[in-house]
């Protein structure tokens, strides 16, 4: 374990309140740190999709969370958000920290920066989806090495890596 | 030392983002098969929004040969990862290493 998960609720693009208390009470918890503008989230973003898609039915939510100053970045606006997910298929919400407490909490300093939250809200992963932002073939498979001994109950293969991307736009 | 013919090469980049390493790689080796010096590359860090501003900084890594932008397209100037394409059109933090060697030689040639 490398920590213990800050609750919080967050609404989505739609307004939609997701609590991840609530959620880890169901089962483990894919806690994304992404954003709009960033080329190393938007490279993983299809992985990622593909991950969130293929764990809902083993029981795993995702949450994809934006906590970028949108006054300085106006892509990561909610309105932006809002227009992407609109456009795109997402398979699971994508939240708003406006205020960045989430983002603190958590400690995360990417776009991506992915956390893997268990039943017990302890976090067993942290770090990138795989090693490779530019090679689609690496399908977010630290993510999926995480999620599968977290739904398992084993130890982690992997608890830790190093987050790469872009760094969160933190408000003055 | 750069040769009256050598153009100038620059590399313009923000402590934001992690992929200057990678761009300065691809950046030699495309100027080393364009049989020009490697080290001939004018690293230039823009740490400041009025700076990024001053330059037209569209964000880390850009680079520059003559002082125009091999890369051109829609951009919004400022600190940030600049959005490139793959070869095979997905988003990425670095030019496709192709395209560089590509942008280095029509200099050359031109």
């Amino acid at each position: 374990m490398i920590a213990t998960a800050t609750d919080f609720t967050l609404p989505d693009t739609d307004g939609v309140d997701h609590t991840l208390s609530e959620l880890a009470a169901e089962g483990a918890v894919a806690v994304i740190f992404t954003c709009n503008h960033c080329p190393y989230a938007l490279a993983w973003h299809e992985r990622l999709i593909d991950v969130a898609g293929a764990y809902t039915p083993r029981g795993v939510a995702t949450l994809f969370i934006n906590s970028n100053d949108a006054e300085r970045y106006p892509a990561d606006s909610l309105e932006a958000m809002r227009a992407r997910v609109a456009a795109e298929s997402w398979t699971g919400p994508y939240l708003h920290d406006q205020t960045q407490e989430v983002a603190r909490a958590f400690g995360a300093r990417t776009t991506p920066d992915v956390f893997v939250v268990d039943g017990e809200m302890r976090i067993r992963y942290r770090g990138a989806p795989d090693e490779a932002y530019d090679d689609p073939a690496a399908n977010a498979l630290w993510l999926r090495e995480a999620l599968d001994d977290v739904l398992s109950g084993v130890e982690l293969r992997r608890p830790e890596t190093e987050p790469i991307g872009c760094s969160i736009k933190w408000r003055p | 030392m750069l040769t009256a013919m050598e153009p100038l090469i620059e590399l313009l980049w923000w402590d934001g983002c992690p992929s200057t390493e990678r761009t300065l790689t691809d950046l030699r080796s495309a100027l080393r098969e364009a049989g020009l010096d490697p080290k001939a590359i004018e690293l230039r860090e823009v740490a400041s929004d009025e700076q990024a501003e001053r330059e037209r900084f569209p964000g880390s890594p850009t680079i520059r040969i003559n002082g125009r932008d091999p890369f051109p397209g829609e951009v919004s100037i400022g600190l940030s990862c600049r959005i490139y394409r793959s070869a095979e059109g997905r988003p990425s933090p670095t030019p496709d290493p192709a395209e560089l060697r590509a942008a280095i030689a029509r200099e050359v040639a031109a």
